[in-house]
């Protein structure tokens, strides 16, 4: 990047991009909250993980044996399996709230403190005082993406290809 | 022992300080606390009427670069004034008397000022083995601060040492250094970072104290909002490198010579609440970044235990491990992606296999 700094923009454009897609990610997301809300009993899947029900764990117990090809039949239903309910779960929803959480405290801190971003996402330094901290956990949030990502769209691919044929299992 | 009435305009005065140049202070100071040009004629008015600030300015576990700054900051009426002002009251390091003479004042200052004096910290106490790691005076340095600290107005918690703990409290920690707001948790506490903070910063709160009689605002982190609502990296000269894309890569490359940003190099300054980029050091001679280095992050909490101060990715110890985010997630990634691949062979080696035994009555209707 060579040139005048006042000539380019390569960095700030980039950094744009970040902001405008973490902006459509978080209000997205709230439209799924509110989806969720209004939507059918499987909008509320991934909101809502009932870990106390003694028959949730039976049936993610039969979900594993599933996935380690020790039973041949699935749990079919509608929506979600319940292992994948509980992924969706941990490594979703929390993340992506953990994300726009830190996220719109770090732009608070260039907004500025009197800004609506730091007003309301503050309290996030309460916890880690040196935002350097804040800094490493979003970046680290992005691998938990990345491997969930990795996971989500492997499980879809097999789920359609093993279905489809309704051959395997 | 002076007065009380004793005004600080009368002090510099006493000191030989001309009116010309006490006034240039005001304006040097109202510039700096972020007022319009009119403050600079009620401070003056304040320090020539207001009976002086009673300061005692204590020292912990550190290493003096607080007082070191001070002594160099911009205007000489800071460093000749200000410090001769406080050592009329208490400051160990750089009064006259010692030792007896020298308690004899504090308790004193203690009784006459009860309720109105400013405590000033410098440093920390360590808190292990009953604190005994500092000993001042014959006694442990935390016995000392929780005593002055009864009486005081207000604490001013100097530097990263007394605001955050510093380098003696960096990990492992082993004389349990802490800092001043983990001790005294009944009055308010005014933390000015920086290792050192800058000059400008630690006179400016004095006079501002002085000035409009009360503690100025503080922000989340309990530092005053007028020198730390800002990051250096909201006010650096190099940020339009940073915006641009505009990076040094490497120590002496063609960039560094540019004065590209240090973004790459490690610098805190995204990270860092500071006036360095606005006020610098030694007189407004420079600061970390205007030399070439990124900035050190040194006024944040816990610095010295956020790894390199050459990279941006710091280390994370919550693991057990010390790895960088990155390094920690290409090898979760890497975990998974294996797994994954290793599941989608099973999978097609086992329809392969099973293939006709099988039959669609197997799976239950959706
Ligand atoms: C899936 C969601 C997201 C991912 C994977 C992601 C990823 C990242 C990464 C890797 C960084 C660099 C962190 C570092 O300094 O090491 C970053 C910085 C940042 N992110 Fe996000 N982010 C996400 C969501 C958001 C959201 C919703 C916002 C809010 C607007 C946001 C705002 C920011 C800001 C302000 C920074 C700091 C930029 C700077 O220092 O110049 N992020 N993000
Ligand atoms: S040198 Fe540091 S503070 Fe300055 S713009 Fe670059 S990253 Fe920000």
């Amino acid at each position: 990047m060579s040139g005048e700094a006042s000539g380019n923009f390569l960095f700030g454009y980039i950094r744009f991009a970040h902001f405008s897609a973490g902006y459509v990610l978080s209000i997205g997301f709230l439209l799924r909250i509110y989806w969720a809300l209004i939507g059918n009993a499987r909008a509320m899947q991934i909101f809502w993980v009932p870990l106390w029900r003694k028959c949730f764990w039976r049936e993610v117990y039969h979900e594993i044996r599933w996935y380690a090809f020790l039973t041949v039949e699935s749990e079919r239903s509608i929506g979600h399996n319940r292992l994948a309910q509980l992924a969706m779960f941990f490594m979703f929803t929390q993340t992506i709230t953990f994300m726009v959480i830190t996220g719109f405290a770090l732009y608070g801190q260039g907004a500025g403190t009197d800004s609506w971003q730091y007003k309301l996402f503050g309290w996030v330094f309460s916890i880690w005082p040196n935002s350097q901290d804040v800094h490493t956990w979003h970046h680290l949030g992005l691998w938990v993406i990345v491997a969930f990502a990795l996971v989500h769209i492997y499980a879809v691919v097999r789920e359609d290809a093993c279905r489809a044929g309704a051959s395997l299992l | 022992m002076s007065g009380a009435t004793e005004t600080f305009y009368s002090v510099i005065r006493r000191q030989g300080m001309t009116r010309r140049s006490f006034h240039k202070f005001c304006s040097l100071t109202a510039a700096s606390l972020g007022l319009g040009p009119l403050a600079a004629s009620s401070i003056a008015n304040a320090l020539e009427t207001k009976p002086r600030l009673p300061v005692i300015w204590l020292h912990g576990l550190e290493c003096t670069c607080c007082s070191e700054s001070f002594i160099r900051s911009a205007h000489p009426l800071i460093k000749d004034a200000l410090l001769s002002m406080i050592s009329l009251d208490y400051d160990d390091t750089i009064m006259a008397a010692a030792g007896h003479q020298a308690e004899a004042i504090l308790e004193e200052t203690r009784a006459k000022y009860k309720g109105r004096y400013v405590l000033a910290v410098e440093g920390n106490p360590p808190l292990n083995e009953g604190g005994m790691f500092c000993i001042d005076g014959g006694k442990p340095f935390v016995e000392k601060l929780r005593s002055m600290a009864e009486e005081s107005m207000a604490i001013i918690a100097w530097g990263t040492c007394a605001s955050w703990g510093c380098v003696q409290a960096a990990k492992p920690n082993p004389t349990g250094a802490a800092p001043i707001d983990k001790v005294i948790t009944n009055k308010p506490i005014i933390k000015v970072p920086g290792c050192p903070p800058i000059a400008e910063v630690m006179s400016g709160l004095v006079t501002f104290i002085t000035t409009f009689g009360k503690l100025p605002e503080l922000d989340r982190q309990g530092r005053p909002s007028m020198f730390y609502s800002e990051r250096i990296h909201d006010k650096c000269y190099r940020r339009s490198h940073f915006d641009a894309g505009q990076f040094v890569e490497e120590w002496d490359d063609e960039y560094a010579r540019k004065g590209y940003c240090l973004y790459k190099m490690g610098c805190k300054g995204p990270t860092t609440y500071n006036a360095s980029s606005a006020l610098r050091w030694n007189g407004g001679v420079s600061f970390p970044i205007q030399s070439g280095h990124g900035g050190f992050g040194c006024s944040e909490d816990g610095f010295w235990d956020k790894g390199s101060f050459y990279d941006r990715l710091t280390t994370i110890k919550q693991f057990g491990i010390e790895e960088n985010a990155d390094q920690i997630g290409m090898a979760a990634a890497g975990v998974v992606g294996l797994t994954v691949a290793a599941h989608a062979a099973i999978t097609a080696v086992k329809r392969m296999t099973h293939k006709p035994d099988r039959a669609p009555h197997k799976s239950k209707p959706s």
